[in-house]
């Protein structure tokens, strides 16, 4: 559960292009030490929330609402010099092709060392001694040998873990993994997310999974944000919203979801998919799930549905499938 | 899924990491080889010239028009006012690398700074840069070059800030198109992610990957100051305390049909020099660019 100061407290975040807008009344919070998923199919807004709130969102996104506070402090009205002293100290952030993420001709250590050398001021003998204890921290083999080796001799699994090495080279507060694993193996998946977690513990971090892959939220997150076409459709704790969806956006990921469950398994039948696609959500004036729902009402499309509290931290946007556990609820309640 | 998703694992980006790679590839050109090794020639003929010829090559030693090979003691003859063509050729060397460089050197400082801040940046400063650069390269260069000099007194130092000024555009408009290009690349956010100031990203992150192209083409501007510098002595607008190949060519040209020996000696002289830059770069062009050479 949250506690009373959250460490990130997102609140209304509506995020402006000139062609639209992808990101609407978004919010979210995470507490010291707690992992958050924010899960949703490409182009809900995960990435873009993400950037905003590095504040790193390309020239042309304007945030156009909305509150970012981290630590007490409100991140939109930050200076840039000290935003640039949060970003990488307090907050890191991991990308999602480690192909690419790091520089393709300086050696991982010397990439390692400039984090240390920027945020900490040590020496280069000294970022270079912390860049091998560090490589060994995300567990690459041999670190004595890898930290002269450039990115491109670097398996990607590897790679993930030099980004991860730079991210939490400097202790951060909150790290904010965007789809760490998406261009990974599923073996090699596991293992950085293990590792994710295992540095979360060890290092006091919170941790923002961002991912479109519902299947390692019940693992790796305690909370879970789903979000559809920008707004948030459903929040719960992790094993609540696995066993017992209420959004029918959260109950058609997961039905199209594999798994190994005998009357789920894709050999007991067909895999349900959730038909249409996320750019029908485009120009909605009501519930943007509206055309792919298959519990739609009139109603629906006149107003987006409010996102209603059903239980503490447990948040629905969703009056049809919500009416009768508000019922429930109270009768529980009373 | 996973499979496919493993695929882009080979070239991501040019590893112009492989600095052996390219050394190699460079090491099997001959020609660059022989260029490589000519021009190391003509920069230790230049370094040595105070020990070769210790006395002024501007002054006259010898009677005048002595053809090559008509006194050994002269071996390429003297000029009409009895000045060593040898000696010329040995100091004028000396210049001709040293404003060579120098000019390339300012240049491509210049450049890298207009070009990384106009590409980096983007936006009303790329604008304000790009047409600072278009009124440097609507201009005609050397004309520009013979009034900067004319401005100036004609002076090794304001010959080499000269040619800078003429040729940095060229620099600054490969440097913008290289900075535009990767300033999108993903390292480069990642870079912003860990809280990199603007000046930390472009020259530690940005700059080394932009490099190879900017060394080719700091060859051929060595060449091209080099000519642009003889051109400027031919006109007599040299440094005229100092001997370079343009000048010996310019005082050389009146006896174009009697003494041809003293426009043909410096002249090859240039044209050697400047085609061993040529080939360098060329070859360097090859070696730094893996996807060209893979190709052959």
């Amino acid at each position: 559960m949250t506690t009373a100061a959250p460490l990130l407290d997102v609140a209304g975040l509506t995020i402006q292009f000139p062609t639209g807008t992808p990101v609407i009344d978004f919010g979210f919070a995470v507490a010291e030490g707690e992992t958050v998923a924010v899960v949703g199919e490409s182009g809900s807004g995960k990435s873009l929330t993400a950037l905003a709130i590095m504040r790193l969102l390309p020239r042309s996104a304007k945030i156009a609402a909305g509150r970012i506070r981290f630590a007490g402090r409100d991140l939109l009205a930050l200076p840039e010099p000290e935003m640039r002293r949060v970003r990488g100290r307090e907050i890191a952030m991991i990308f999602q092709e480690p192909m690419t993420s790091l520089n393709p001709v300086l050696t991982v250590g010397r990439q390692i060392a400039e984090v240390l050398r920027l945020h900490e001021g040590l020496s280069a003998e000294a970022a270079r001694t912390r860049s091998i204890e560090l490589l060994d921290l995300v567990r690459v083999a041999d670190p004595h040998r890898r930290v002269d080796d450039y990115p491109h001799r670097l398996s990607g699994g590897m790679r993930q873990r030099v980004m991860i090495a730079m991210a939490v080279a400097c202790r951060p507060h909150l790290l904010i993994a965007d789809e760490p694993t998406t261009a990974l193996d599923v073996t090699i998946q596991a293992q950085v997310l293990d590792l994710l977690d295992r540095l979360r513990r060890d290092l006091g971090m919170a941790l923002v999974l961002i991912t479109h892959d519902l299947g390692i939220v019940g693992q790796w997150a305690d909370r879970v944000v789903v979000m559809y076409a920008g707004r948030r459709a459903e929040e719960a704790e992790a094993g609540i919203l696995l066993d017992d969806p209420l959004h029918p956006y959260t109950r058609g990921l997961l039905a199209a979801s594999p798994r190994l469950d005998t009357s789920l398994h894709y050999t007991a039948g067909p895999l349900r998919e959730i038909p249409g696609s996320i750019a029908s959500a485009i120009a909605q004036p009501g519930c943007p799930f509206v055309p792919r729902c298959p519990l739609a009402l009139p109603s629906c499309r006149l107003k987006p549905p409010p996102l209603e509290e059903v239980r503490p931290g447990r948040f629905v946007a969703c009056p049809v499938t919500t009416a009768g556990e508000r019922a429930d609820a109270v009768a529980v309640g009373r | 899924m996973a499979i496919v998703e493993l695929a882009p694992e080979a070239p991501v980006v040019a590893p112009a990491v492989g600095t052996w790679r390219a050394l190699r590839a460079f090491l099997r050109n001959p020609a660059a080889v022989i260029a490589t090794l000519f021009l190391l020639l003509v920069t230790l003929i230049a370094i040595a010239a105070p020990l070769i010829y210790p006395e002024d090559p501007l002054s006259m030693v010898a009677r005048p028009f002595l053809w090559p090979g008509q006194n050994p003691k002269f071996p390429l003859g003297s000029d009409s006012l009895g000045r060593d063509v040898a000696a010329g050729l040995v100091w004028g060397a000396r210049i001709s690398l040293v404003i060579g460089i120098a000019a390339m050197a300012l240049g491509v400082t210049i450049g890298i700074v207009v070009g990384a801040t106009a590409g980096y940046f983007g936006g009303r400063i790329d604008d304000a840069l790009v047409r600072l650069i278009e009124i440097f390269q609507t201009t005609p260069s050397f004309l520009m070059l013979v009034v900067l000099v004319a401005i100036a007194e004609p002076r090794v130092e304001s010959i080499t800030v000269a040619i800078a000024l003429v040729t940095w555009p060229t620099i600054a408009r490969l440097v913008r198109a290289e900075f535009r290009s990767l300033r999108e690349k993903d390292f480069v956010t990642a870079a912003r992610g860990l809280g990199y100031g603007h000046a930390r990203i472009i020259f530690i992150e940005i700059l080394p990957n932009a490099l190879p192209p900017i060394i080719v083409t700091s060859s051929v501007i060595v060449a091209s100051a080099i000519l642009m510098e003889s051109a400027l002595s031919f006109m007599g607008l040299g440094d005229p305390n100092r001997i370079s190949w343009g000048s010996m060519i310019g005082a050389g040209r009146e006896m174009l049909r009697t003494a041809w020996y003293l426009t043909l000696i410096p002249g090859i002289a240039i044209v050697l020099t400047v085609l061993a830059l040529n080939l360098i770069g060329d070859a360097l062009n090859d070696a730094l660019n893996p996807r060209l050479s893979a190709e052959r």
